[in-house]
């Protein structure tokens, strides 16, 4: 829509994020906290997708050593969220645990924290299956050990990323919900955003736009293979409390926590259909059946509980799995999306690393491995 | 294995049992899934039960189901009671239980005849036990012979008072009746007589129910603009304040109508169009003229995609088949156009009366939008409209940001109770129209299922 | 007062509400049952702990959720009675059911 650049700008910032998901919530608080003026474009409200509707798990354990150094610092602003957001974001600091169902499992989990100690990462260690026992009292008896990071946690996905974007409006940033970004501009250096409905300017320009990342890249001008996934989540009844911190499996694909509230939250990555062009997924229940029978293989008891409700969000998939978080090749742009499942516990980093991009062109944690033309 | 059928039926109340007869005369393979024990739906529940003992209180409406039972059972459709549907897919996919199994079921057609059910009437005290819905007393009536004696009677709508003539006529003591029936509905109804004219046999009826309240010595107490239900874990009394002044009815049953809306979770969660329809205040399910939804090979037979009652239902069932039959080719389009045309005529002389009777039984706005803030909205969670209005303030902007914010309509019931109360305040809370506040996203499963089900889905062998 | 309607003879079960004995109507749901044997509450909510009993009677509100033969969260608007057959009154969130020697998973 060229017409929308013979309106007079509506808006002016110093930088414009497209994305108002955690990422792009906690890039406008990061630099809101910096006196920057800031405008977040969203498509549809904060937190619609992946961010707001996510397993919500607050986890170091079994990370891509890549993202390592990235994680370990943001599990630091995560103890200490609510001094940070004014808003505890329903985090409880807990235990995460990936049970090991076979002596091969078990082995493979060993040379992998191995590897994390070699790298100067200490918090995943391994428990066997007595100290499982006591840990899980309701886990099935053929689980024979597991590895284990103490101060994990969860988190409310929504709250949180609500959290993030009051603390940011407080501070000065301004959030346009319902305005999709339609073209992008950059002219005498500036950046002009075209929006149906108005039309942004600013120097910088962060792309936080989560599985529509890549549409965004385009427009600068990049290729970024990042696909949409629907991430299924399912959860139960109330039942009564019988098992504290976030649950995993070696050998199958799950996440599995019991809330305050006693609900049961069942996901971790089987996929449906994501159509990213009209928002909608679809649930795929044969994928969820493999979901709920791994759930009551781990944990006998769950048989007699009743799923209440399954539901899931659109996230960006990388083909490596980790995210861009990454200056842009063209100037005073900047990249961090397509997180691939597992980016809810990287936001408040993710907004500082992308805030010190801005403002100082540098970050002091490695993010070789994210760069946007890896591709 | 997976089974397929050229036609699946879900439910079997007035428009399911219509369809499926005229899907299995005209040769197409078809299944009925209903949750009920017995063929019949609400309005013509236990019908085969109530014929076997002659009841006499139900009435001749009631009777005029008979016949349409007893076809039905003729009929050679595959019929599969007590089966609990939580799965329709957007390719005609669907989910059920029975005694504990989960089975997945196929079609070409699928036709939605799931009916209605009460409005929510969100009044103080409506979730303590003694309170149940004027349906709900109907259903004990009908299929278990149970009266509540002594119960106040409070709404509006048509129901209501046929469920008080029944009581009368069978002997069970009523204490009163408090018609919420707003004083104003009367002249605007008045506009629409002329069309409602031929329907004016039943209207004389209405008349004659509540002569006969008064002959009954029942206080019929007209003209009540708010009601609450007192009450500590138990029923004590009904406040309601008519003429401006607030009175007090000691009671220990309260039993609540103002009329029934359309069942769209299952349609929503398919994905079918839907829109807001400011008279009957509920959302319709967007039908083309064959009652086919915008998503195709899912039809929406009778009440569960807009009220027409009974009768209407049941001509829409038999119209809805013959769209369904044409799209299988089991009858070419002139066929069905003129199998279609007697149903097509009786439908649109039921549908007639429509205007008046939505307008006359329209609830007033205070008792869809409750105005006491304590009033909980969502039963299950217990949200109260305060916390729906704070909700609003802190920038919640519709139903589903409202769950994350709140939790109201993450329940069980999965928003049934709640959901166009939900709607239609934070419309009111935010000063935006309903269709423009839109729905709870609603999402298989559309009831609760057994996990325990859902695992042993696994292992079922693809086809 | 939940009353029968017809006095005539009907055919009797024997069913427990928390342990003791109550004869119900035979063909009825267990929710009419237990409503025409006047028992008050059904569950106490797990949220407020607060009573309720049947709403709706057609399986929409979830009101009448009890505990049957050790099944929690049925719909007793939606089963027979049978004979023997135990039913609890369902307190706060829904109990785990003990588990059985089939339940000892194993890796497929």
């Amino acid at each position: 829509m060229a017409s929308s650049f013979l309106k007079k700008t509506d808006f002016k910032a110093d930088v414009v994020i497209i994305g108002a998901g955690l990422h792009g919530c906690s890039t406008a608080l990061h630099l809101a906290l910096q006196g920057v003026s800031v405008i977040v474009l969203e498509k549809d409200y904060a937190g619609r997708h992946a961010s707001g509707v996510n397993a919500g798990g607050v986890r170091r354990l079994g990370r891509h050593l890549a993202e390592m150094p990235l994680s370990v610092a943001s599990a630091k602003i995560w103890q200490e969220i609510e001094g940070f957001v004014d808003d505890d974001c329903g985090f409880r600091s807990s235990q995460q645990i990936k049970v090991a169902e076979t002596p091969e499992e078990l082995s493979k989990q060993e040379t992998r924290v191995n590897e994390v100690r070699q790298s100067g990462f200490h918090h995943e260690k391994m428990i066997d299956q007595q100290t499982l026992r006591e840990m899980l009292p309701n886990v099935s008896p053929h689980c024979v050990g597991g590895m284990i990071v103490e101060d994990d946690g969860y988190a409310n996905p929504f709250r949180t990323v609500q959290a993030f974007r009051l603390k940011a409006q407080s501070l000065g940033a301004r959030f346009r919900e319902g305005t999709k970004v339609a073209n992008i501009k950059r002219e005498r250096g500036i950046w002009f955003v075209g929006c149906h409905d108005c039309v942004v300017e600013a120097p910088k320009l962060v792309n936080c736009a989560g599985a529509w990342g890549g549409e965004i890249a385009k427009k600068l001008g990049e290729n970024a293979f990042v696909s949409a996934i629907a991430l299924m989540l399912m959860i139960t009844a109330r039942m009564p409390a019988f098992v504290t911190g976030v649950v995993g499996a070696e050998g199958r694909t799950l996440s599995f926590k019991q809330f305050p509230n006693g609900t049961v939250l069942i996901g971790g990555g089987h996929e449906g259909q994501a159509n990213k062009d009209d928002n909608t997924t679809h649930l795929d229940y044969s994928g969820l059946a493999i979901n709920a029978h791994t759930a009551r293989t781990i944990f006998p008891i769950m048989r007699s509980t009743r799923i209440v409700r399954a539901w899931a969000g659109i996230e960006g998939m990388t083909p490596d799995g980790i995210p861009v978080i990454s200056p842009s090749q063209a100037d005073d742009a900047f990249h961090g999306f397509g997180f691939s499942g597992h980016g809810f516990q990287l936001g408040p980093i993710g907004g500082k690393i992308l805030s010190d991009l801005v403002l100082d062109d540098k970050t002091n944690l490695p993010l070789e491995p994210f760069r946007i033309d890896r591709f | 294995m997976t089974q397929h059928y050229e036609i699946i039926v879900i439910g079997a109340g007035p428009a399911g049992m219509a369809a499926s007869q005229t899907a299995a005369k005209h040769g197409a393979k078809t299944l009925v899934l209903d949750e009920q024990r017995t063929p019949g739906g609400q309005i013509y529940r236990a019908a085969e039960a109530n014929e076997a003992r002659q009841s006499v209180e139900l009435g001749k409406s009631y009777e005029n189901g008979f016949s349409l039972v007893k076809s039905f059972r003729n009929s050679a459709v595959d019929y599969v009671p007590g089966a609990s549907v939580w799965q329709l897919s957007h390719e005609r996919e669907i989910g059920y239980s029975k005694d504990g199994t989960a089975h997945i079921v196929t079609a070409n057609q699928v036709i939605v005849a799931t009916g209605a059910l009460e409005r929510p009437m969100p009044v103080p005290g409506w979730t303590l036990p003694q309170v149940m819905t004027v349906g709900a007393a109907q259903i004990l009536l009908k299929e278990s012979e149970i009266g509540i004696a002594d119960a106040v009677f409070v709404g509006t709508g048509p129901l209501l008072y046929l469920v008080v003539h029944q009581y009368i006529t069978a002997g069970i003591p009523v204490k009163a009746v408090i018609d919420l029936t707003p004083a104003c509905n009367y002249f605007k109804a008045l506009a629409h007589m002329p069309n409602a004219v031929f329907a004016m046999s039943r209207i004389m009826e209405g008349w004659r129910w509540k002569r006969e309240i008064i002959a009954a010595d029942i206080p019929l107490i007209s003209r009540v603009d708010d009601v609450r239900i007192l009450g500590d874990g138990a029923v004590e009394a009904i406040e309601y304040r008519h003429k401006s002044t607030w009175k007090k009815l000691d009671c220990d049953h309260v039993l609540l109508h103002q009329g029934v809306v359309p069942d769209v979770n299952i349609s929503l969660a398919a994905g079918c169009d839907s829109r807001w329809d400011e008279a009957q205040a509920c959302w319709h399910i967007l039908v083309d003229e064959w009652f086919q939804s915008s998503v195709e090979g899912i039809s929406i037979a009778g009440d569960s995609g807009s009220i027409g009652g009974g009768v209407a239902a049941e001509q829409r069932g038999h119209i809805t088949a013959l769209g369904a039959l044409m799209r299988l080719n089991k009858i070419t389009p002139v066929e069905r156009n003129r199998l279609a045309r007697p149903y097509q005529a009786s439908l649109k002389t039921e549908m007639q009366v429509r205007p008046f009777l939505d307008t006359l039984f329209r609830p007033a706005d205070n008792f869809r939008m409750p105005e006491h803030e304590e009033t909980i909205v969502c039963r299950c969670e217990e949200i109260s409209a305060k916390q729906i209005r704070e909700a609003v303030d802190l920038g919640c902007q519709g139903p589903n940001q409202l769950k994350s914010y709140t939790r109201c309509g993450m329940g069980p019931c999965q928003g049934r109770f709640c959901g166009l109360t939900v709607s239609e305040l934070i419309g009111k809370f935010s000063n935006k129209p309903v269709c423009a506040v839109g729905y709870y996203r609603l999402r298989p499963p559309i009831k609760p299922l057994l996990l325990d089900e859902l695992a042993n889905m696994k292992n079922q062998p693809e086809n | 007062m939940f009353t029968r309607v017809n006095k005539n003879n009907a055919k009797f079960v024997s069913i427990s509400l928390d342990n003791q004995t109550v004869k119900v109507r035979k063909g009825l749901t267990v929710a009419a049952a237990l409503l025409e044997a006047n028992i008050g509450h059904f569950r106490q909510t797990p949220v407020s702990g607060k009573p309720r009993a049947p709403f709706c009677m057609m399986g929409v509100c979830f009101d009448c959720l009890v505990v049957i033969d050790g099944m929690a969260n049925q719909q007793s608007c939606l089963i027979e009675v049978c004979e023997g057959m135990r039913i609890e009154r369902q307190i706060g969130p829904a109990d785990i059911i003990p588990e059985k020697p089939e339940d000892q998973g194993t890796k497929p």
